[in-house]
């Protein structure tokens, strides 16, 4: 804590009861609070993503098994993933955006906070309407049943005439309420950091990790409301006798398959650029050195949010485009990696010739540097459209997929869990079961998610409730099943973690990691106001300058 | 020296290590072909040209990404092990190095240089796969994916036969590749053999080509790679490449109309009196149904339900009288047969060879 | 709990910042116009597709009298704020009462054409790819016109009432930003529907 800080004297709170404590959640308008609730939201859906994915392994872990029927599978694979990317990933992100976005640019709150509110309540509405469907989704049978689709839909399986009642319409009207929420924040977040930063913080001042969180909101405004569109689409073909995928009136079926993917790859970018956030944040300050080429990171990410608008296809080599159009998208796709290599490179960079510090936020960003690596290189793999050709639809893509989005996204979301939560809670996490959580995570991860590549490369596709025995897949089902357990056993370490911490933690203070932005210049957790005086910065590490005076940064930008 | 004593660093390099061992051995093994010899799916096991195109290319982009692997984990275990200073430093900070705009330039070209040649290769595959021309020996299929179970249609020699696929050898002297024109019925599906060629869409309303000129006889197993639909996982693909001789003798087969056995009179009234004929087709009879699998050589082939079950009397009786105990979610109704009814039907369906 | 925070020295400087409605305002406009891309795509692609039933050049005929309505309507809104700006409050409720007869009759039009197609053509939303992609894409930009005329209502009730003064030009300017993108949409429409669609 520096010298000159301000002492607001204690005030007396009398305890509330719990019924009052909970309306304040309810009603909130505040940044910090929402942040939080989005961050729960996801953590409750992670869990129940979670249950989803080992059902799925189980019946997976044995050719010819009957653990669930085919129908029930079918549904888990779609609920899987439909939960993971909508109720988990964008939530977590957007509530740490939340949180920490006016914290790093010394504003009072973002600059709708009740739009903010809105946003939270719809995308969690939507969460409730997916999961409301197993109950009233009046399937086939006259029993209720989730969307068995697959978290894609594609025409024209989500048609009335192959997907009756409404267990698929449960799907698309949740992510049109979601979608619209996600607009709502994305639109807060560029609003709050272009109008709302505190005097001095000019563009090229800000954290990094406001940076990114603004090209994503960019991001979302232009992917999400694609999928929107073709969601307001499918619904009149369903229910107002459209046309728009109806190929027997002459409609086509890869017309959804170009509008989902102009959504979806997108979308995978809109949840990895807020992680590379949160490791342009926590490396730097775990090696003790700022960002190795701040600029630069900037400039790339403005280029990968441009470039990942253009390579949606690769998601479509096996539709039978053209040679040309096939060629094109695997140029585009290669080319999205320059950039994403150049950060991975800077990050290198940042940590070479610093002291790094070991602990839990580092390890869990390592192991990003490290499966984003090796997940960016199996992508290259499959830019090669005839690569993909023989890998795409299979287990190689499946495991792709979860390398960069658990290997990737969730060990840099764990990095943030724990370099995070002393400011929001003013405990710190455990180091000890931080270390479990890691090393058990790690063995699982590897465990699951490296064997699943060889499937792919066995002829194994995905979205098989089961498999014939003989073509050598049974063995590595099992591990990969194995390893899955592991890493839920792990998660269960994580939220013992988060929870005993939070009574028994040790008191964080202001500043327990010694960091830079100005998060960290007000208390843990930080009064509803923020800042007592809305700071004023000179550099783009405020807190550096001010316990350096003698060597500020804002001497050499 | 225990693991408890080993600094971080150290022990993290030792685990990615051994990580790196796993996977590449995983990698060798998987690269080895299937123990069952001609039935498996390994796609580095190419017996057909599209086939081993593509496991070049893939050879070739798997060193690349290798070389670059191995180098960046390189440069990451360093600057993690390599950690300057100790606990007892903990009040001074590094040099903060803010950039370097050489090193930028470097690692931004080099990238780049490696994205272009990546790219060459691959579009040379793209269109060497994807614009082959198709010579006149060429065999035309037509193949159109129904929900579960895939039609053959040989339009130039008047064949239609379901789920398993007959194929002449091709040589590279005199090539007889198979060119396959894919359609569907109802929803998109994809017809993936790996060790013939990768794998193309069948969508409804958008006709697609794909072609395979597999160098060796034997069977080669696939199955549908793009989700349609509650079985999805059971509409599995079996490959037959003949000698053009034994191919010869598979389509003269095939062109005949229905064997007439006279001793399954009883089993084909019931097949023809039930509303079996609505959805199957046996030539040279009444039944001309299209919905379901034509069912004139049935007995020629080593699978009925399109792989699910192999094609022996119980698993054919199973099927007739309720076909969700063999692929839950079938759209073949069960047929509610007495049991003589059932034994006679199946009695008729074994004298269609 | 206590609250410490750390104090830092001010200094005073000209920080000037956009306004968060217009930036706001701007997003929204964007991620519209990404929705109306998407519709105007399948409009495109599907041109001349149709199995069956009435073509555009069969049964459309051009709007030319509701879109110079709906086309002035963003010249009197863009009068009817600069007027505010400037503080002439009985100027502006004139222009701004204009603009909204001005939207009013422009879906008045879209409905009579509407009348039209289906009753004395049969063309519906149902028909074939063309009514389909018609009645959506025009219909989801008079959709967006009847949510911007609600609003445009709302604030000539309070501007009747005497409580819009120069004060709220700057939210005045932010709504006219979505008047203003919805005629644009229009001509993208229009050209699409009328002029290349044919």
């Amino acid at each position: 804590m520096s010298s000159n800080a301000i002492t607001i004297p204690d005030i007396e709170i009398q305890s509330r009861p719990w019924v009052d404590e909970l309306h304040q959640w309810l009603t909130t308008v505040d940044h910090k609070r929402l942040g939080i609730l989005y961050i729960l939201s996801a953590l409750l859906f992670l869990a129940i993503g979670g249950i989803e994915a080992l059902i799925i392994r189980i019946q997976l872990m044995h050719s010819h098994s009957d653990f669930v029927s085919p129908e029930v599978f079918n549904r888990m694979f779609t609920m899987h993933g439909t939960t993971m990317i909508f109720f988990v990933a964008m939530p977590v992100l957007f509530g740490f955006a939340n949180y920490l976005v006016p914290l790093m640019i010394g504003a009072r709150d973002m600059a709708f906070p009740r739009l903010n509110a809105f946003s939270f309540w719809l995308s969690f509405l939507g969460a409730l309407l997916l999961y409301f469907s197993f109950l009233g989704g009046s399937g086939l049978y006259g029993a209720g049943s989730a969307p068995d689709v697959g978290w894609w839909s594609y025409a024209p399986l989500g048609a009335r005439a192959f997907s009756p009642g409404h267990s698929s319409d449960y799907w698309t009207l949740s992510l049109l309420v979601s979608g619209f929420g996600s607009i709502g924040t994305a639109i807060n977040i560029i609003a709050t950091i272009l109008c709302s930063r505190c005097p001095g913080m000019k563009l090229n001042r800000m954290p990094l990790l406001v940076w990114l969180n603004l090209v994503m909101g960019g991001m979302v405004l232009i992917a999400i409301t694609p999928l929107s569109a073709a969601q307001i689409m499918l619904l009149i073909d369903r229910y107002l006798g459209g046309h728009f995928f109806d190929t027997q009136a002459g409609g086509s079926a890869v017309l959804w398959m170009h509008f989902f993917w102009i959504f979806g790859h997108p979308e995978v970018y809109i949840l990895i650029i807020p992680c590379f956030a949160f490791m342009s944040e926590i490396i730097p300050v775990f090696s003790r050195k700022p960002i190795f080429g701040y600029p630069v990171m900037v400039g790339a990410t403005v280029c990968i949010a441009f470039v990942s608008m253009s390579v949606w296809a690769h998601h479509m080599f096996t539709i039978g485009m053209n040679s040309y159009a096939n060629s094109f998208f695997t140029f585009t796709t290669m080319v999205v990696g320059i950039p994403t290599g150049i950060k991975i490179f800077n990050w290198i960079g940042t940590m070479w010739g610093g002291r790094i510090q070991f602990k839990t936020p580092m390890l869990f960003s390592i192991g990003f540097l490290f499966q984003f690596l090796i997940a960016g290189l199996t992508g290259i793999m499959l830019a090669a459209s005839p690569f993909d050709w023989q890998l795409g639809l299979s287990y190689f893509v499946v495991a792709h997929f979860h390398y960069v989005i658990v290997g990737g996204i969730l060990f840099a979301l764990f990095a943030a869990f724990y370099y995070w939560y002393p400011k929001m809670t003013g405990r710190m996490l455990s180091e000890r079961l931080g270390k479990w959580h890691f090393w058990l995570f790690l063995i699982g991860f590897h465990l699951c998610f490296d064997v699943m590549h060889i499937p792919g490369i066995l002829g194994m596709p995905r979205r098989i409730y089961t498999y014939e025995p003989g073509r050598g897949w049974d063995t590595l089902n099992l591990i990969v099943t194995i390893g899955a357990f592991i890493q839920a056993l792990a998660i269960l370490v994580f939220l013992a973690n988060l929870v005993i911490s939070y009574f028994k933690g040790a008191p964080a203070g202001n500043d327990p990691w010694d960091a830079w932005t100005l998060e960290w210049s007000t208390s843990s957790p930080p009064p509803a106001y923020n800042f007592a005086t809305v700071p004023t910065v000179a550099s783009r590490r405020p807190l550096w300058d001010l316990k350096h005076p003698e060597d500020p940064d804002s001497r050499y930008e | 020296m225990s693991i408890a004593r080993m600094k971080f660093s150290t022990v993290r390099f030792l685990a990615q290590a051994i990580l790196l061992l796993f996977w590449s051995a995983m990698a060798v093994w998987a690269s080895e072909p299937n123990g069952s010899s001609s039935y498996g799916t390994n796609i580095f096991a190419p017996a057909s040209t599209p086939a081993k195109s593509i496991a070049d290319l893939s050879v070739f982009v798997l060193v690349i990404t290798g070389i670059i692997f191995v180098v960046v984990f390189a440069l990451l275990v360093y600057s993690v092990v390599k950690v300057r200073g100790r606990a007892t430093d903990a009040g001074r900070e590094p040099a903060q190095v803010y950039g370097s705009t050489q090193i930028e330039l470097a690692w931004t070209i080099i990238p780049i240089l490696i994205v272009v040649v990546l790219f060459l290769a691959t579009a040379r595959v793209i269109h060497a796969v994807q614009d082959a021309p198709q010579p006149p020996g060429a065999v035309e299929v037509t193949a159109i994916g129904h929900q579960y179970w895939w039609e053959f249609r040989y339009p130039q020699l008047g064949v239609v036969t379901a789920n398993e696929l007959h194929i002449p050898v091709s040589d590279r002297a005199n090539p007889t590749p198979t060119f396959l024109t894919l359609l569907s019925a109802d929803t998109d599906h994809s017809f993936w053999i790996p060790e013939l060629a990768g794998k193309t869409d069948l969508i409804p309303n958008h006709p697609n080509r794909m072609w395979m000129d597999p160098q060796r006889t034997g069977i080669f197993l696939g199955q549908c790679a793009q989700y349609c639909g509650v079985q999805h996982a059971k509409m599995l693909l079996r490959v037959s490449v003949d000698s053009p001789e034994d191919f010869a003798a598979w389509v003269r087969d095939q062109q005949q109309p229905a064997i007439q056995d006279g001793s399954a009179a009883a089993g084909r009234r019931v097949f023809e009196s039930n509303a079996c004929m609505n959805c199957h087709a046996v030539a040279g009879t009444p039944a001309y149904g299209r919905f379901g699998p034509d069912l004139t050589h049935l007995m020629s082939r080593a699978t009925i339900a399109a792989g699910a079950a192999e094609n022996a009397h119980k698993n054919l009786r199973l099927w007739v009288m309720d076909p969700s105990a063999i692929k839950p979610g079938s759209l073949m109704p069960a047929m509610k047969l007495s049991d003589a009814d059932l034994d006679a039907v199946v009695s008729y369906m074994e004298t269609l060879r | 709990m206590s609250a410490v925070t750390t104090s830092f020295s001010n200094t005073a400087t000209e920080w000037q910042l956009p306004s968060r409605g217009k930036v706001a305002m701007a997003g929204l406009i964007i991620a519209e116009s990404a929705i109306f891309t998407i519709f105007v795509v399948a409009y495109l692609f599907y041109a001349g597709k149709s199995l069956t039933g009435p073509t555009p050049l069969e049964v459309l005929e051009t709007p030319i009298f509701y879109t110079i309505c709906l086309l002035s309507s963003s010249l009197t809104i863009h009068l009817a704020a600069k007027c505010l700006a400037r503080g002439i409050e009985f100027a502006f409720l004139g222009f701004w009462l204009l603009t909204i007869a001005l939207g009013g009759l422009f879906l008045y039009g879209t409905a009579q054409e509407w009348h039209r197609l289906i009753y004395e053509h049969g063309l519906t939303i149902s028909t074939n790819l063309f009514g389909t992609t018609y009645y959506s894409l025009v219909g989801l930009h008079a959709f967006h016109v009847t949510a911007g005329l609600m609003m445009l209502v709302a604030v000539a009730v309070f501007g009747l009432s005497g409580r819009v003064g120069i004060k709220q030009s700057g939210p005045i300017e932010v709504l006219s930003m979505y008047w203003h993108f919805v005629d644009a949409v229009w001509v993208v429409v229009f050209t699409v529907v009328y002029v290349l669609g044919r």
